[in-house]
């Protein structure tokens, strides 16, 4: 049997005298997140400005710990707010790792839940899935997607309370053992929030994800396309920021989400193009460009062309 | 009369941090780790009643210590063991097995007697637990 109880190798003491900052960041490891963080995700300022304050809040609690100046395990569930595509769980991702690396959740991985995860369908069917899902969580990130479906006040027996209940006693009792992210557009989100205060004042941040601008979805596009092997030729460029222009303007747009699907369907296109005119060779170039009539052939522009007429 | 059953069963009691440790060590071999009561103490007993769901997908032992801490409250003088199960094709077996909880008060076994054919004698034991229906049988100190 080779599980042997042994101590744990004792914490390196620290002096009283200056403590190095630089040196506990470096160690912490954190330094590569947050730089993979501000170069994979294009835009959202002030989401990773509020990222960089907790990541250096906790740098800054883990050193004063060392001090033996504990102010009480910091709160740590979030709440990301924001409409469809905008990174939010891409975000929490990282967030997890990011408390991995400061030591603040032991495992450092993310469970997503939606409501149908937690709520039961009978009386008595809810506590048990929502400890499960809990239980799965623990030493991790727990993140529940469109938060708001939990609470459902048209239904004043619905079971989403239930659920609420049980969260919010496992946050406030095993705030070492687990991180509650909850998700979901902004405006539900502050309704949800605002009928359960409970739950409001035990969410310490609240970081909203603002949608992005034109150029930097063209950007977004642009890395997508790089991490998918293919390029845009110059005037497929062009397309393309047209095509982000006008889909802007229309309604279920999912932003970051959007422009995936966009770049799925021109690179269907692309296939079929080059399907098309099999028998002759193909170069390594052609495979690898898009061309602005694989955008072109959107809907979107279609509907323009009608609206116009 | 003290139960040796299991891992470490000739160690003293294991604390809550090591048997949090041990359960550490088995989640990190991909084992699925399971809790089981039982108050029949009898050595030959393999069946006992496992307490919830055996725990798959689990990352971190506070899910499991957690449900252990209900176990205990539920169960306070039953024995409880905690399993670790090992899923890889051609062992499918348990890997880890210790006792992490104990009556109080265990009165042991008695050595009973029967008379065969032509003066034999056969030999077996029964608990003094047994006297008494199963979830009776043991109570606090």
């Amino acid at each position: 049997m080779s599980a042997v109880i042994e101590p744990q190798p004792a914490a390196e003491p620290l002096g009283t005298g200056p403590l190095d900052l630089e040196a506990a960041y470096r160690q912490s490891q954190v330094a590569e997140v947050l730089e993979g963080l501000e170069r994979d995700l294009i835009g959202l300022l002030p989401v990773k400005s509020r990222i960089r304050d907790i990541a250096a809040l906790l740098l800054i609690d883990k050193l004063r710990s060392t001090l033996g100046l504990g102010a009480g395990a910091p709160a740590l569930h979030m709440s990301f707010t924001g409409n469809p595509g905008t990174g939010k769980t891409t975000v929490a991702l990282r967030m997890a790792e990011i408390l991995h690396r400061l030591g603040y959740v032991r495992k450092g991985h993310l469970v997503a839940v939606t409501r149908d995860d937690l709520v039961g369908q009978y009386i008595g069917h809810t506590a048990p899935k929502t400890r499960e899902v809990l239980k799965r969580a623990m030493g991790g990130v727990l993140f529940i997607d469109e938060a708001y479906y939990l609470y459902r006040p048209e239904n004043e027996r619905d079971y989403g309370q239930e659920a609420i209940e049980i969260l919010l006693q496992v946050m406030e009792n095993q705030r070492e053992d687990l991180v509650v992210i909850f998700a979901g557009y902004k405006q539900r989100m502050d309704t949800f929030f605002h009928s359960n205060p409970g739950l409001s004042s035990r969410v310490a941040h609240h970081i909203d994800f603002p949608d992005y601008s034109c150029d930097e979805l063209l950007a977004i596009a642009h890395l997508m396309l790089e991490q998918m092997h293919y390029q845009l030729s110059p005037a497929a460029d062009g397309a393309l920021r047209e095509y982000i222009e006008l889909r802007r303007a229309q309604p279920h747009f999912a932003n970051a989400r959007s422009i995936r699907n966009a770049l799925d369907r021109a690179r269907l296109r692309q296939a079929s193009r080059l399907f098309e005119r099999r028998g002759k060779p193909i170069s390594r170039d052609e495979l690898v460009t898009i061309e602005a009539a694989d955008i072109r052939a959107s809907r979107v522009f279609a509907e323009e062309r009608a609206h116009g007429h | 009369m003290r139960i040796t059953q299991g891992t470490f069963s000739f160690l003293p009691e294991l604390s809550d941090e090591q048997i949090r440790r041990q359960i550490e060590y088995s989640l990190e071999q991909g084992w699925a780790v399971s809790i089981e009561y039982t108050d029949d103490p009898h050595p030959r007993n393999t069946y006992w009643e496992m307490f919830g769901m055996p725990m798959f997908d689990i990352r971190d032992a506070a899910g499991i210590l957690g449900e252990l801490a209900s176990c205990r409250k539920t169960f306070p003088y039953h024995y409880i063991k905690v399993n670790a199960f090992d899923a890889t094709r051609g062992r499918e077996s348990l890997r880890l097995s210790f006792l992490v909880n104990r009556p109080p008060r265990e009165p042991g076994f008695a050595l009973v007697r029967q008379e065969g054919a032509g003066r034999a004698l056969r030999y077996t034991t029964r608990a003094y637990a047994d006297d008494r229906p199963e979830g009776e049988r043991y109570s606090g100190p």
